[in-house]
């Protein structure tokens, strides 16, 4: 018997969620740039708001672009199903709300976008959900900082700026023992380098606006479900569980089985909350997928040697990279980013804040802004940016110095871009 | 709900109504290795629109307890136990793969007890590849990802799913993956090891209709065909661009064909 030949991710890239449009015969994805959808009957109309066909009612709950955008997702990250949301905080968001609500506890690593430290430290708690923090290499403290209310485990694969691996087997391991789904912030790896939901964690979710989307030009975001979780088992998520009057008494975990978490996600949490993607997000997000095996190969490439550069470079006292022998997650980060672990990384430079302000100042090639995974290279100082809201312990706590510069690699010439750092790092200490 | 059959816990999805005898019944029943979910769509449109359902995991499957049963020819005497537990006195048995031997069976033996008769993906017989039995037996991976891989039209290997943004790849291979050591071999020993389908297909009396699917690897559509040929009677879908998998590959003409039968 010939064995199974499935289409490898490369060729998913391309080629997943759609066919050639069956209309127009249109080879690329078309934008439905559509708010609703015909029914084909009172019947039809009545059985699709029931969840009891499958297809389109209006654009915030689904849309045929959006779909394409996550069914390829879903085969990227090899998850049952997706759910695309406005922005990458909208799905952590959609993610939190499907699992819990007020009363409700998460066990988070220390090692976090600032912007998802902030939902969980500051806005959160005003919504009655609790968060502690845990050292991601401190695998006792994550497995102590449970408590009976918890419903969720919380990490990213690579944090945020120093570089933190998180042992995605061993945390879920945990996680799974105390009946608990793993939910992983996939974004700084993508599906290329890193897929968590194949090291056991139960649910990725993505901001799609940084290495998928890839050229900076669409914010979005993206939860997959891994289809594997026994919420009922666990008896920890009666959202899942517990028959839902918005729709007749729907028990998700019954009835939808491996897609229960993106189905209420869906169902419930794009319908209220609202944060749905917009087709021609989904478009430019797509364009993006298309190249992501490409564009993340180059763009490890082009880190590794800036990596190089910098560790021979006087101006530079520390490097962030798990990359390099010397990070204490390099080990781990072989094993589970083999291909590479992305380009983000941190460093600080000799002279503190303001060697670091001389630096971004003098840089002509790098860009100065608030993102990260873009086609061009990228440049931040945390402290005063995307961390400004912690205060002098919280970012020792992050592992955040006041003269850390976060770099972006891109798909630039690597002789372009070592230029321009090595002319501004040779600025930055001219006082 | 929970039934208790033989014993043990039974386990079935009512599609979010409770089960009235006073209602047209339809059972459920799913293939080799899989589970209720996989008429997650059939099972809500039947249980809204005048019918008492129940899908079900079968014995060792799923939320059902006990081991997975051993012949076709059992697990429909099961079946009509479980009609027993249900409180039903008739009910239209629709079935999947090795559900729908069960269902064949179950008809030709009990034909006062099945009202309507739906078999999608099936043929008049249903051979197992040796390396799948000898895969499964073992207990190795590579079973589930054949299963997978030869059950999915060639057209959604590429997606395309009628349910916005499921990957059904990823979802066969979790609910195989889910299963209790044992079960996939012990289902597909049974398929294998069945070949009473067409003596069967001559004694069915009832209204039946035959889903198949034009690209159907695991079961073809020309054996389905013939099975279809040996009922009285029976109507054969054939759908265009769909494998093994119709009930979430190709659900809008799954229902079609069923849904004027059941």
């Amino acid at each position: 018997m010939p064995d199974a030949k499935f289409l490898k991710p490369d060729t998913l890239a391309l080629h997943a969620g759609q066919h050639p449009d069956p209309a127009t015969g249109a080879r690329a994805v078309p934008i439905y740039q559509s708010t609703s959808f015909v029914f084909r009957d009172v019947d039809h109309a009545a059985s699709l708001f029931n969840l009891e066909v499958g297809g389109h009612i209006y654009s915030r709950i689904s849309n045929p672009t959006v779909a394409v955008f996550e069914e390829r997702v879903a085969a990227l990250e090899e998850g049952t199903g997706a759910l695309a949301t406005s922005s990458g905080q909208a799905a952590l968001h959609i993610g939190i709300a499907t699992l819990m609500g007020a009363g409700g506890h998460i066990v988070a690593s220390t090692s976090l976008y600032g912007g998802t430290r902030d939902m969980l430290a500051l806005t959160l708690p005003r919504f009655g959900i609790e968060t502690s923090f845990v050292d991601p290499r401190d695998h006792a403290g994550f497995r102590a900082a449970i408590r009976p209310s918890t419903q969720l485990v919380l990490g990213e694969t690579v944090g945020n700026p120093g570089g933190e691996v998180l042992d995605i087997p061993a945390i879920a391991a945990i996680a799974h023992e105390a009946g608990l789904p793993l939910m992983i912030d996939n974004t700084f790896a993508s599906p290329v380098l890193c897929r968590p939901l194949t090291l056991g964690a139960d649910i990725v979710f993505h901001s799609a606006t940084k290495f998928i989307g890839g050229h900076g030009i669409a914010v979005g975001g993206v939860l997959v479900e891994a289809g594997r979780f026994d919420w009922a088992a666990s008896g920890k998520f009666p959202t899942l569980t517990e028959p839902y009057a918005g729709y007749h008494g729907i028990d998700f975990a019954d009835e939808f089985g491996p897609h229960a978490f993106i189905m209420r996600a869906r169902a419930e949490g794009v319908r209220d909350f609202g944060c749905c993607m917009a087709p021609q997000t989904a478009f430019y997000l797509l364009q993006g997928l298309e190249t992501l095996p490409l564009r993340m190969a180059r763009h490890v490439e082009n880190a590794r040697k800036v990596l190089a550069f910098l560790r021979g470079n006087p101006a530079v006292e520390r490097i962030a990279s798990p990359e390099l022998p010397e990070h204490p997650d390099h080990a781990l980060a072989q094993r589970l980013l083999p291909k590479g672990a992305g380009s983000i990384f941190s460093f600080d430079i000799r002279g503190g804040r303001e060697a670091g302000r001389q630096f971004i100042e003098r840089l002509k090639l790098f860009s100065h802004l608030a993102n990260v995974g873009d086609a061009k290279s990228l440049v931040i100082h945390p402290a005063t940016t995307t961390h400004a809201q912690l205060d002098a312990a919280a970012l020792k706590a992050a592992g955040i110095g006041e003269g850390m510069i976060r770099l972006s690699i891109g798909l630039e010439d690597p002789e372009d871009i070592l230029e321009d750092l090595g002319q501004a790092l040779r600025a930055s200490q001219k006082g | 709900m929970e039934l208790t059959v033989d014993g043990a816990t039974v386990h079935a999805t009512t599609g979010g109504r409770e089960v009235d005898p006073a209602r047209p019944a339809v059972v459920f029943l799913h293939g080799a290795g899989f589970d209720r979910t996989v008429w997650r769509l059939q099972t809500r449109w039947f249980a809204h629109h005048g019918r008492s359902v129940l899908a079900v995991d079968l014995p060792g499957h799923g939320r059902s307890q006990g081991a997975a049963l051993t012949s076709i020819e059992a697990m429909a005497d099961w079946t009509i136990r479980l009609l027993d537990a249900a409180g039903l006195r008739q009910a239209a048995l629709v079935g999947h793969s090795m559900g729908a031997l069960i269902a064949l069976e179950a008809t030709a033996r009990h034909p006062d007890r099945v009202r309507a008769l739906g078999l999608c993906g099936v043929g008049l017989a249903m051979p197992v590849h040796r390396e799948m039995l000898e895969s499964a037996k073992a207990g190795t991976l590579k079973v589930e990802e054949l299963m997978t891989f030869w059950g999915i039209g060639a057209a959604l290997h590429k997606g395309g799913m009628v349910s916005p943004g499921l990957w059904l790849r990823r979802e066969s291979l979790a609910v195989l993956r889910g299963n209790r050591p044992g079960t996939i071999h012990t289902d597909l020993a049974a398929c294998n090891a069945y070949s009473a389908a067409e003596t069967r297909a001559a004694e069915v009396r009832c209204p039946t209709a035959l889903v198949l699917g034009d690209g159907d690897l695991m079961t073809p559509a020309a054996q389905g065909k013939k099975l279809a040929a040996a009922i009285s009677g029976a109507q054969a879908a054939v759908l265009p661009a769909c494998g093994h998998f119709m009930m979430v590959e190709r659900p809008d003409e799954t229902l079609a064909a069923l849904r004027s039968h059941v």
